[in-house]
Parts: structure tokens; sequence; C-alpha cells
């Protein structure tokens, strides 16, 4: 057994604090493109992730990922957090606490991710219920399959922050979500605007920030795979961004906000399964690369009937695609220590590359339909027509994110006021 | 002339704007306003604060028409309004003293008459 590093330990503490405020930032990020009677909603999903995915993942999810199962699963050992201490886990040197809670920071952003598809329209708790089913049947599953001694894992997938369990288990997900839910009721006769897009802009930078840990501590070290993840989580979103700046001008001879800070988003996914595992040079050209499928989508699915309302699929789904199969072909042992790709002499880590790539979208596609489809036999899954007009802050939660308090009048029930001692205002 | 304001549910805007579209009704300003109409009052609660809501968002129309156009425009609004239930809003038809087209100076019955539209 490894003896613990306390460098190591500070690292990842940190790199789960960065991971962690990537949930509100992608909230932020979410609620700047709805329309503001439907912003706390929005952002709602996201904080409902921070509660609901933490306490499935102590209970449950943690184990079924990581303690050890067979080939498709974990097994229950460590339910409850049970024997998960001070001890690191075997080639770990950080105690098994920090490992569990850096890993719960990662289903809690995946978990808030997929409600990209369905907002504006879906009824919270139906969403909730769908989230702790979506986190022990999906996610668990895909995160034991690369991460947690799983068949991926056993055949020489290479999936350093999330390729598979993130990025296209949220972004298929959100696709089948999307056509589960149905549409929002004016969609296609109606344009639907972002109501703040500074919102939109500061979300995206705050998650770059956050990416930094979350690809930054998938090496569970200060060692090179974790430097070498830091430097690509700067690299790759960079020539994206610049990428998409040009695709964006070709397309329209203007360079738009609402584009850049998908672009940053784009590239953060693109790198995260790559990011230990490529050189820097080989970085810059994915950051290139990763741009044009999730850009070729974005512009394909405008023009469908298909309201994934925030290109999740697009953004994730591609993105982490085009990543996961980079691995196999720029992979270098030079800089991972592991294994080379096709373009250094290595076939097979591409064909495993590619199994990863078709099978993962299918499943989570797949459980998500059938998961969705249950929930909406136990309740409704969307609000009413007249309540989607009205807008679902107020409808689900009381409240109103631009509440000017005007007419506004106090309900106070006197008898319960407590009287105030005298000298006192 | 006259001057239709209607004041409408902000989620049937849209409704309203398509069926005066329809009715080839050009020519409005729209507004944001908050009123009270004896509808029943939202409860918010914000931190253990609750408070009654007691004006309700509207959308206000303004539309400045010729007499012949009053019902069509009456009607149109009407339509695209109406979800049946208290807080549909109102319609307030008043008449109009004087009307000017900015660019052309055209006055009156002329200036509430869309370009290219028979007369």
């Amino acid at each position: 057994m490894n003896a613990i590093n306390t460098g190591d330990t500070a690292w990842m503490i940190t790199a789960s604090a960065l991971v962690l405020v990537m949930t509100p930032a992608l909230g932020l990020f979410y609620a700047g493109f709805v329309r503001s009677k439907n912003v706390l909603n929005t952002f709602m999903m996201s904080a409902a992730a921070l509660g609901v995915a933490t306490v499935v993942w102590a209970v449950l999810g943690y184990s079924l990922a990581f303690s050890a199962g067979n080939d498709f699963i974990g097994g229950l050992h460590n339910v409850f957090l049970n024997d998960v201490g001070f001890t690191p886990r075997d080639g770990q040197t950080i105690p098994q606490l920090v490992f569990f809670v850096f890993q719960a920071t990662f289903v809690i952003v995946t978990a808030a991710l997929i409600s990209g598809a369905v907002v504006e329209r879906m009824r919270f708790g139906a969403f909730i219920l769908f989230m702790i089913l979506w986190i022990l049947g999906v996610y668990a599953v895909l995160a034991h399959w690369v991460w947690g001694g799983g068949w991926l894992a056993d055949g020489g997938v290479l999936d350093f922050a999330g390729g598979v369990p993130v990025e296209m288990a949220s972004g298929f997900s959100a696709f089948a979500a999307a056509l589960v839910v149905g549409a929002r009721k004016d969609f296609g006769r109606q344009a639907f605007l972002p109501h703040n897009a500074l919102y939109i802009l500061l979300g995206a930078g705050l998650l770059w920030f956050g990416w930094i840990g979350f690809n930054g501590g998938s090496g569970f070290s200060v060692g090179n795979p974790g430097v070498l993840a830091v430097t690509n989580t700067l690299l790759t979103p960079a020539f994206t961004l610049v990428t998409w700046f040009i695709l964006d001008f070709i397309r329209g001879r203007k360079v738009t906000a609402v584009g850049a800070a998908t672009a940053i988003v784009v590239g953060c996914v693109g790198i995260t399964p790559a990011a230990g595992y490529i050189s820097p040079t080989w970085a810059m050209v994915l950051g290139v690369l990763a741009a044009i499928p999730s850009y070729l989508v974005i512009v394909w699915r405008a023009r469908t009937r298909l309201d994934e309302t925030l290109d999740v699929l697009a953004a994730h789904g591609m993105a982490g695609l085009t990543g996961i199969v980079f691995i196999g072909l720029a992979a270098q042992e030079s800089w991972n220590g592991i294994a080379n790709g096709l373009f250094y002499g290595n076939a097979s880590l591409l064909g495993w590359q590619v199994i990863a790539a078709l099978v993962a979208p299918a499943y989570a596609f797949t459980m998500t339909f059938v998961l969705l489809k249950l929930v909406g036999r136990l309740m409704p899954l969307r609000v009413s027509a007249h309540e989607e007009a009205v807008g679902l802050d107020i409808v689900e939660h009381g409240e109103e994110a631009y509440a000017t308090g005007e007419g506004a009048i106090l309900m106070i029930d006197h008898e319960s006021l407590v009287e105030q001692p005298t000298g006192v205002r | 002339m006259k001057l239709v304001i209607g004041i409408v549910r902000p989620e049937k805007a849209n409704d309203v704007l398509a069926s005066l579209y329809r009715a080839d009704v050009r020519g409005l300003s729209i507004s944001r306003v908050q009123g009270h109409g004896g509808e029943t009052e939202r409860v918010e609660t914000y931190r253990g604060t609750t408070v009654k809501m007691g004006l309700a968002e509207k959308v206000r129309f303004e539309i400045a028409v010729s007499d012949d156009f009053v019902d069509t425009t009456v009607d149109a609004l009407v339509e695209g309004a109406r979800t049946g239930d208290v807080g549909d809003g109102k319609i307030f038809v008043v008449p109009l003293e004087r009307v000017v087209r900015i660019r052309s100076g055209e006055a009156d019955q002329a200036a509430v008459t869309p370009q290219g539209a028979a007369q």
C-alpha cells in the first residue's frame, strides 16, 4: 500500500473545490440562455444536483462505481461510505475520503449537465427523481467501466477525466431526454432568445477555471499526468475558441459572444478524456478539431424539430466523443507513460477507444430513454401549457429572479410575532 | 380615428401579436406594465418572508386605427388574449384627436393607414 503524500492530498483537496464551483458556474451558464421567467428553475436544476447527487453518491453510487465488483458494475462494500477512510486506494497516495469527495464533485456536475436538454418545461420533481435513477443506472455504471475496474478499463480504454461517464454520457442522455420530454410549447413557432448573455460568458469562464481542477486533478497527484493535464486544459480550449471565431466569421461575418462561451465549453470537453495522455502539441491540434463536429451539430440541431434546448449533445456528447477517439490516434507513451496511439505505431488502442465511443453513447441514450419513460409512468414529466407560459420560477418555486417588489404585500401571521423587548427597536 | 389600448397577459402577448398580424393590423407599440384587475393574488416566499403580489405583470398594446378598423382590431386582441380566466385583461377604445406621421408629415387618416395598404 502506498503512503499518503501530503502534496498530492493538498492538490486534490484544491482540485475538488475547483470542480465543485463548476456546478454553480454551469447553473449561471444555463440560466443566461433561458427566458427571465425560467432563470431560477434552470439554476435550481444545477443546485439540486449539489444536494441530491451528493446524497445518492455517498449512499450508494460511489460503491457501485468504485468498490470491487464484476466487469459491469461495482459491489456494495462502500455503501454509506463503509470502509472509506484515511487509507489510500491501491495505487494512490491520497486518503480515499479525498478521492470520494473529488469523484462526488464529478457526479454532481454531470447530473446537472443533462438539465440543459429539458429546461423551461420539465417538472422539478420529475427531474430530481430522474437524476437519482440516472446516477445509479448510468453514471455509476459507466464510471465503473472505465475507472472502477470494469470491462472497458480491462480492454485498455484510456479516459483521463471523464469522456465516457461525464461528457458522452451527459450529451447522449440529453439527446434522449429531449426526445422523451418533448419540445417547449412554442418551439419552432417563436424564437427563444437568451435573457442575459453576460451570465453565459461568466458561467463559461468559471467553468474553464474549475476545469483546471477537473482535468488537473484526474491524475490524483501533482506528478506529470496532472501537470500535463493542466497545461492541455489551457491550450485546447484556447485553440477551440480561436477556431470558433473563424467558423463564426465565415458563417455570419460576425464573431459572436454566445458562440465564444460555447467554444470554451467545447474545448474543455474535448481535452477532458485526453488531458493526461497527449502532448501539448497534439492538444493544440485537438482544440481545432474538436470545434468542428460540435459546431456542425449546433447548426444542424437548430434546423430540426429537436428541442435539445441548450445543446448538451453538441457541446458535451460530440466534443467528448472527439476527445475519446483522438486519444487512440495521438496518445504518446513518452508523455503519458502508459500507451501509444495509432500515430505512434499502436492500432489496438484506437480500436478500444472507438468501442468506448460507440458503446457509451448507446448505453447512456438507451438507459435515459427507459428511465424517463419509467418516471413518466409515475408522474407527469412536464408542466401544463399554461404553467409553461407563466414560467417555471413562479410555478415551481414561488419566486421570481427579477422581482420588482411593487405591489408586494407582506403577509404576517400576527399571533406568531414575537414581542420586541422594550428599548430595542 | 381611435386609439385601441389592450392590456393583456404577458404570456399571451405573442399570441396577440400573431392574431393582429393575421388581421392585417400593422403599426403598434407595446410596453410592460403592472396592474391589478381582481385576479387571484400570487403568493411568493423569500427566505421566510411571505408576500402577496398585489400587482400582476401585463403587456399594454397601443394601436391607432381608422374608425373602420376598430372592430377588426378589437376582435383580434380578444382572440389572441383570451384564456377564460380572471386576469385576461381589458381593451379600451378612445377617440384620437390628431395623428402625424413624423417621416412624411402626413396627418390623421393617412397617418394611421399602413404604407402600401389600399385606402
